[in-house]
């Protein structure tokens, strides 16, 4: 398997975040982890918007993903943290191969709506079933990761550690992927549907395996938060979680996998700074630089990035 | 049961309310020829090539490839089957450069299923594409994103693409509109050469009667939906109904008007 | 039977309201082929007005019978008002982009708005039952609702004939029409299609104000009553089809008698019946009840 640069350079940053990891104050390896356990779902819309597909219900999976854990943990007694993952990305994915059969036929704004609609669907189920704690959802008990059991601040390390190496190798995966053959297949699909099949492939497989990708990641995603918050409500699968990766990943950018990455970081440093500071500014300043980013920067901020770098694709 | 037909339609009909796009059109084509399609704007000749690529279902009639019956059949599937298109309005990747939309074609051939993670650009593919954007003279736009590249240029790149594939039944959609006048000869060589290596059967469908006669062993003259005529080129360009329906006036006659391309009828 | 009827009965009322609510924004897709997000902070705000101005109204012994007009028209005016600086501050600049694009622009103009209106109006809920008090209830059928319930559906059934007179009657209306059919022939025939924009875009958005002032004697105004809005909008002109009036009448029908009868029969199921008639109708006909297919290209 060949590695380029970019895989070296993000698995050199892995590294050194996870080297880093114990020397950082708990508040930030919290927030880092929420950020990326964020970023993955987050490559989930940057890869589908590379084919030119806005999901507004990537909530869904991020949800079962959540919910899952939340009951295998509490019901089966799981603790296991790759255990409850396999669990999590497993569910959201066979949802995703079921609900991509339908979705895989609609494009532009109607995917969006559809997918929204899912989401919701699974949003009105939540928040009415007592059994699930309704809109207060339920909290869970710590995990264990292998067989190793650390408790409080070792606990969280770990929930961190764990998040980290995961959003690297997914942005490493994606980056993989974006350079393969199904991959820029997405990119044709953006541009031209119609000559894709023209040339022999199927664009509605290719975007059913997208969308059942794309779930998989929100999917793990939402474990992680889970594991990181310990906590689980049905906020997680409403259309304005779904609405807040989309334009994390706008503002982002999806010219590269590493944007996401920082700009997740980014945006969960800023909140924590603007809800503490000046609450009631918060969606006002995503609002706005949401606005300046569609109006003068459509390649997001990565474009800044990009233009400092002065390379091609 | 082919008898060496690779393309056979039989009494394929299209209407869109009114309109009929095509009628009761049954055509049999041998491997290996070269076939000029003609006839005015609206007679048929995109709709025809759209049927049999499987775009569009006719109302009523077959289409048969090798014998088989692809009516029914998806673009998709009947490409797979080796039989390619190229569009009047060429139909590219925009926002990826030359290169990659050949190297998208050619890897989409080898691959029936798209690996999401064997990369698209390997070696032997950028030779394949390197050598077939050579053949169509593209060398100095393969790095260039299509979009900022002239509609001439697209056109090559269009035609390039379903060259792709190692196709046996190749239909050009106006392959010289856009071309200039200087340069339209020079790549119906290029493509007719390409083509001779390896033995593939060609439909062009032409408004240009340069085009048509240079490299048209035969001709399929197209009005209001039907075939009004079907033979050999300088036959059919002369008879009269053609002449009035598709080429223009009785006027119509060029000194020696019958070159190479009848040579052989 | 009982049951039938109490469920017909709040259906049409929350139908009634549904459809008030998604005018707005069904009128603005069909001829800008915008899906607007704001919708739901349009609604919002025109709550909070009527609810500041019935506050005040009252507080102030102005007479009551006026309160009405005062907080409809409150509603009226932001609504105008924010839909013109929007449509000029905002979309005005982005019409040659991709839908999705702008779509995300109305979001990020709502996400402004929701913090703007908690600026101003502070996280108190704000309760104005005057109008309802006022107006009192009645019996009918053996069942008793209150008179401003039966006021918002012959509100609904007004604002359904006026529009449908307005688009289909007059000269503004059917250049309109036009204009949806085709936007570029008619900027070529010399419609004043920018400025077709903005009046639309101010009449819808004054449409969704107007309806959150209806709304707000109802409700307890808080932030974020916007964001349910504006999906619950989504569902009724999605099912109707996008850009339809006749659909959002119908999809509010919908819509409102699904709620009802869940709310009446299985109140856990509400939400999810809302949005899998949503979903269904989405996977058997994407246009909507009544919208025009999508026609292929090439």
């Amino acid at each position: 398997m060949a590695f380029d640069r970019t895989s070296l350079l993000l698995l050199g940053a892995l590294i050194a975040t996870l080297v880093a990891g114990p020397f950082l104050p708990a508040w930030f390896t919290f927030l880092a982890t929420v950020a990326l356990s964020k970023a993955l779902v987050v490559l989930g819309v940057m890869l589908l918007m590379r084919a030119g597909l806005v999901s507004f219900g990537q909530g869904l999976y991020y949800g079962i993903g959540a919910y899952g854990a939340g009951l295998a943990a509490n019901m089966l007694g799981i603790r296991d943290a790759f255990l409850l993952l396999a669990l999590g990305v497993a569910a959201s994915a066979v949802v995703a191969a079921i609900v991509s059969v339908l979705l895989a036929r609609y494009r532009d704004i109607f995917f969006a709506m559809l997918s929204l609609a899912f989401s919701m669907i699974f949003y009105g189920l939540l928040v009415r079933s007592a059994a699930l704690g309704s809109t207060d959802g339920f909290n869970l008990p710590p995990a264990n990761f292998a067989g190793w059991s650390p408790v409080g601040a070792t606990g969280r390390s770990a929930v961190f550690m764990l998040t980290a190496v995961l959003a690297f190798l997914a942005a490493i995966g994606a980056h993989r992927y974006l350079k393969s053959t199904l991959g820029m297949i997405g990119e044709a699909i953006r541009t031209n549907e119609i000559r894709v099949e023209y040339l022999g492939a199927s664009v509605r497989r290719a975007i059913q395996i997208k969308v059942v990708l794309a779930a998989a990641l929100a999917g793990a995603g939402g474990v992680l938060t889970a594991l990181a918050a310990s906590h689980i409500d049905p906020g997680l699968a409403y259309w304005t979680t779904s609405g807040e990766f989309v334009f994390v990943a706008l503002l982002s950018g999806t010219a590269h996998v590493a944007a996401p990455l920082i700009g997740c970081m980014l945006f969960e440093l800023i909140r924590t700074f603007a809800v503490q500071y000046a609450p009631y500014t918060w969606q006002m300043v995503v609002g706005a630089s949401m606005l300046a980013v569609i109006m003068f920067l459509p390649g997001g901020l990565w474009s800044l990035v990009r233009m400092r770098l002065r390379r091609t694709a | 049961m082919s008898d060496g037909l690779i393309l056979e339609t039989r009494g394929v009909s299209l209407s869109f309310g009114a309109v009929v796009a095509a009628q009761d059109v049954s055509v049999a084509v041998r491997s290996g020829e070269a076939v000029g399609i003609i006839g005015a704007n609206g007679a048929g000749k995109t709709t025809f090539v759209n049927i049999v690529t499987g775009y569009l279902k006719p109302d009523s009639g077959r289409i048969f490839y090798g014998g088989e019956d692809i009516t029914p059949l998806s673009p998709r599937d009947i490409t797979r089957r080796g039989i390619r298109r190229s569009f009047q309005i060429p139909q590219l990747f925009l926002d990826l450069l030359a290169r990659e939309n050949l190297l998208i074609a050619i890897a989409i051939a080898e691959e029936p299923s798209p690996s999401p993670w064997r990369p698209l650009d390997t070696a032997s593919r950028r030779a394949e594409a390197d050598a077939v954007s050579s053949r169509m003279g593209l060398e100095p736009y393969r790095d260039r994103e299509v979009r900022v590249l002239p509609q001439g240029v697209r056109k090559l790149i269009d035609i390039a693409m379903s060259l792709t594939g190692r196709p046996r039944l190749l239909l050009l959609d106006e392959p010289t509109s856009g071309i200039s006048a200087d340069e339209k000869f020079e790549i119906m060589d290029r493509v007719m050469n390409a083509l001779k290596e390896t033995a593939v059967t060609v439909l062009f469908v032409e408004h240009d009667m340069e085009i048509v006669e240079r490299y048209a062993r035969r001709v399929i003259a197209f009005f209001d939906g039907r075939v009004i005529a079907d033979g050999p080129t300088a036959q059919v360009l002369s008879a009269a109904d053609v002449r009035r329906y598709v080429v223009g006036t009785e006027i119509y006659r060029r000194a020696g008007a019958v070159g190479e391309a009848n040579a052989v009828g | 039977m009982q049951q039938l009827i109490a469920i017909l009965v709040d259906g049409t009322v929350y139908f009634s309201w549904l459809f008030i609510v998604s005018l707005g924004l069904t009128l603005i897709y069909g001829v800008m082929n915008i899906l607007n997000i704001a919708h739901g902070s349009l609604f919002a705000l025109g709550a909070y007005m009527a609810a500041w101005v019935i506050g005040a109204w009252f507080a102030g012994g102005l007479p009551p019978a006026a309160s009405f007009l005062a907080f409809a028209v409150a509603g009226v005016a932001v609504g105008a008002v924010l839909g013109l600086v929007i449509e000029r501050g905002v979309l005005t600049r982005m019409y040659g982009s991709d839908p999705i694009v702008i779509i995300l622009a109305t979001y990020a103009v709502f996400l402004i708005l929701e913090d703007v209106i908690t600026l101003v109006w502070g996280l108190d809920p704000y309760l104005a039952y005057q109008p309802y008090a006022l107006l009192g209830r009645v019996q009918l059928a053996g069942i008793s609702f209150s008179i401003y319930d039966l006021g918002l559906v012959v509100t609904a059934l007004v604002l359904a004939a006026a529009s449908w007179y307005a688009l289909n009657r007059t000269r503004q209306g059917k250049l309109l029409l036009v204009v949806i059919h085709d936007r570029e022939v008619s900027a070529a025939m010399g419609i004043n299609v920018r400025l077709k924009f903005t009046m639309t875009f101010m009449i819808g958005a004054a449409l969704g104000a107007l309806g959150g002032a209806l709304s707000a004697p109802g409700i307890s105004v808080v932030p974020g009553v916007g964001v349910d809005i504006i999906v619950l909008a989504f569902a009724v002109t999605v099912v109707g089809g996008l850009g339809s009036i006749p659909g959002a009448l119908v999809g509010a029908l919908i819509v409102g008698l699904c709620r009802a009868a869940a709310v009446h029969l299985m109140p856990e199921a509400e939400l999810f019946v809302i949005y899998s008639v949503m979903a269904l109708v989405l996977a058997v006909r994407p246009q909507g009840l009544f919208g025009r297919a999508i026609a292929r290209k090439i």
